[in-house]
Order: C-alpha cells, then structure tokens, then sequence
C-alpha cells in the first residue's frame, strides 16, 4: 500500500505493507533508529512516539494507520543540534544509564509536559507509567522531568 | 515481531465496514488495536483482513441526552472518556479509565475494544454490567440493542456476531457507583476486580472470576459479601492467584466497591 507520512517535518512516501508496524517502518525504512523495540508486547514503551500530537506506542499501530499523520519521533526533538531544555535536563540529572528506554522516556515527557506545563510529581510518574527502564533509573529521570516543571 | 500477512481496509462508513466483515470470512474490526495488534504479534490471532474503524466519526461521540442517558460511541478512547466533560455524569467511567495501563494505551484504547474483546481481566465489562449499559449491534439486517448482561457470552466471545460490530454503548443516567480491584503492580492486569452500582437495587459484577461478568444482587453494602460467597465461585487458578484466594479477593472487592458506591 502507498503510504505518506510526514516524520518530524519531512514527508516520505513509501509503499509498504499492512503488516509493518509503524515502528518497524520508522527503523527499517526511514533509518530514524532514535525509536527503540525493548518488549515488542507493547509493555515497555521504548518505541513511543506522538501522532498527529497523540503519544502512542509505535509497536501496536500499523504504518499503513499512519499515512496522512504527523509522526515526531525523538531525532525531531531538538533544533539545529541544539538539545531542548528537557534533553539537557535529562543529560544534568543523569536521567540515563544504558539509554536504551531514554528516547521514549523523553517522547513522554514532551507530551506531559505539552498539555501540563507544571506536573506534580505524581504526575509525572503517571505519565511515565508506560515507559519502563531496566535499568530502574527512575529516580533520576522524574529529577530531570520535575526540573523542567514550571 | 513481524505480523503474518493481512489485507487492510480503511471504510468510510459504518455501512462499508460491514460489507467489508461481512464479505470476509478472515476479517477483523481493528478498533485502538491495543490487544488485537499484540495477539497477532503471538499469532493467537491471524485474521486475514483487518476493518480499520480509526477515522469513522459517526463511532466515537460521546453525547449526553436531557434524561442523563450517556450514549458512547464504541470508538471513543479512555483518553477521551477522561476528559469528556458529557461523561461525568457518570463519573465512574472517567476514573476506571484512568486506572487502565498507561496514557499511551490509554490515548489508542477503545471503550468498544475492551468490551469486545472481554478478555475476563479487562476492566469494563464488569463496569458495563453493574450500571446496566445497553450495547448497539449495527449488522447487515440493522441495528439491535443487546443488555450488557447478555452481551458477555464466553472468554473473548460476546454478542457481536461475524459480520456485525459494537457501534455504541448507552449508560442510563445515576452517579452512586464504585470499582475495586487487585492488579498485577498499579494500573495493571486485574487479578481480580468488581464493580458496583447503586442506583436503586445494589449490583456488583465480578470480574476475572469467570469467562464472562458474574453479577450479583444484594440490599445493601452488608449483604455482597454473603451475596458473593452464595453465588459459588468457580475462578481459575493461576500463577497469580489460587482458586481460594480469588474467591475470598471476590467477596472483598465487591465490599469495597459497594461501599464506595454508597458513599457517593
């Protein structure tokens, strides 16, 4: 199937088929490997990303679902090279160990802190709830989220 | 994990999408996908064709009638749900929905999919029996209107036919309801789970205690225990919980979910 999907500003017009999931497409075709599979049950989150401004796992949602969407994936975080204030706050509290769960931890973040610009920390780790780290740093990266809290 | 072969199809209408399902033998409505995607990760389901039902507009309203009547589209997500300011009419909707997995889930995840599905651990179709919601069946000969009570059929079985889809669900109007529940960490797979309803007679379903919601009646908070320990319970054992301590959660669940919808 034709599909076009815009990822992180780019538009991209492929032919895939149903049974790709969007994730597989962001890595496989696009070689935007920021997204990561960690479970690949849809458990772990490390494959989240937004569409159309909604956080979703890109690991239940087929690609063909995308086409005509939006999709920011983590590579569009920051601008010209520059971190945002989040990615640096992550990078000061030390907010990673191994990384690997780090670029859906940060699409979560971006989207709490989108629609709640000052989250409690309860909050927070309500938002995070879908994204697991096996490193178990959570401590540090609710530090690094809270920080950005206004 | 790469998904076995599978047509898609992406309908227009509700009318298209039952041609479609109607038409396939192989076919399945693909609602947020948030468990059908992952069975047909582990191939415990391979349906030929997915109906993509993402973009029908006329399955995801949520509208509230002058009597207090809530009519859900079977598309409408938990997000939605949560924030839907139609919904807290009855409150309990929007809370149970924000105890379901995680705001991903939660932002694909549809309240037409959970009942659907009605994996036994799901959290709403307990929820569905206790306030006594009324579910829409649109097929090919129209639409019919089925008692949350006779919807439940089996373990992933309900009375939405081959052919056929959930396309609304309507609550009557009430606020004195409570759910409790014994989960697998928080926000996780129920172990066990109640709902209760007091709008008038007392109601409590149970949930993970049999394929399908157990609803029992009492007069009042006091009585469900005893209501549940008559109904003889025959839940699954599992490595989460035995026979015997499933069948005690049941009887304090439904307790504390009566209580609360007392409280209220």
């Amino acid at each position: 199937m034709d599909v076009t999907v815009t990822v992180n500003g780019t538009t991209y017009e492929r032919d895939v088929e149903p049974r790709k999931l969007l994730i597989h497409f962001l890595r496989d075709d696009l070689d935007l490997t920021g997204s990561h599979i960690g479970c690949d049950t849809g458990n772990c989150g490390a494959c989240s990303v937004i569409v159309d401004g909604v956080l979703v796992k890109s690991c239940m949602l087929l690609a063909v679902q995308a086409n005509g969407a939006s999709v920011e994936t983590v590579e569009g975080l920051s601008e010209d090279g520059e971190l945002t204030t989040l990615q640096q706050a992550f990078n000061e509290h030390h907010a990673l160990q191994c990384g690997y769960c780090t670029p859906g931890m940060l699409m979560s973040s971006t989207a709490l802190l989108r629609e709640n610009a000052s989250p409690s920390e309860e909050e927070i780790k309500k938002a995070l709830q879908g994204n697991i780290c096996r490193c178990t740093g959570y401590w540090n990266i609710v530090e690094a989220v809270k920080s950005v809290a206004k | 994990m790469l998904l076995r072969e599978v047509e898609y199809a992406k309908p227009g209408s509700i009318a298209e999408a039952l041609e479609l399902l109607a038409a396939n033998d192989g076919a399945r409505a693909l609602a947020g996908g948030q468990t059908l995607i992952n069975v047909m990760k582990a191939r415990a389901a391979s349906p030929d064709m997915l109906v993509d039902l993402n973009g029908l507009e006329e399955l995801r309203g949520i509208e509230l009638a002058g009597d207090g009547t809530l009519t859900i589209g079977a598309m409408a997500t938990y997000s939605e749900l949560m924030v839907s300011a139609e919904a807290k009419a009855r409150p309990i909707l929007a809370e149970v929905c924000a105890t379901i997995a995680d705001v991903q889930v939660r932002n694909r995840g549809t309240i037409g999919g959970n009942v659907c599905s009605n994996d036994p651990t799901n959290h709403l179709p307990p929820l569905m029996v206790a306030v006594g919601a009324r579910m829409t069946i649109a097929g090919a000969a129209g639409e019919r209107e089925v008692p949350a009570e006779e919807f439940f059929l089996g373990v992933y079985l309900t009375a939405v036919g081959p052919g056929e889809l959930l396309t609304r669900i309507s609550i009557p109007a009430g606020k004195k309801d409570g759910f409790a529940a014994v989960t697998l960490g928080a926000d996780g797979t129920c172990i066990c789970n109640a709902a209760a309803s007091v709008n008038g007679a007392v109601r409590v379903a149970l949930g993970c205690v049999d394929a399908v919601p157990v609803l029992v009646t009492a007069d009042s908070a006091d009585g469900v225990a005893d209501a549940v320990r008559a109904a003889d319970l025959m839940p699954p054992s599992d490595v989460h919980a035995s026979r015997e301590y499933r069948t005690h959660l049941a009887a304090v669940l439904a307790t504390r979910a009566a209580q609360e919808a007392f409280a209220r």
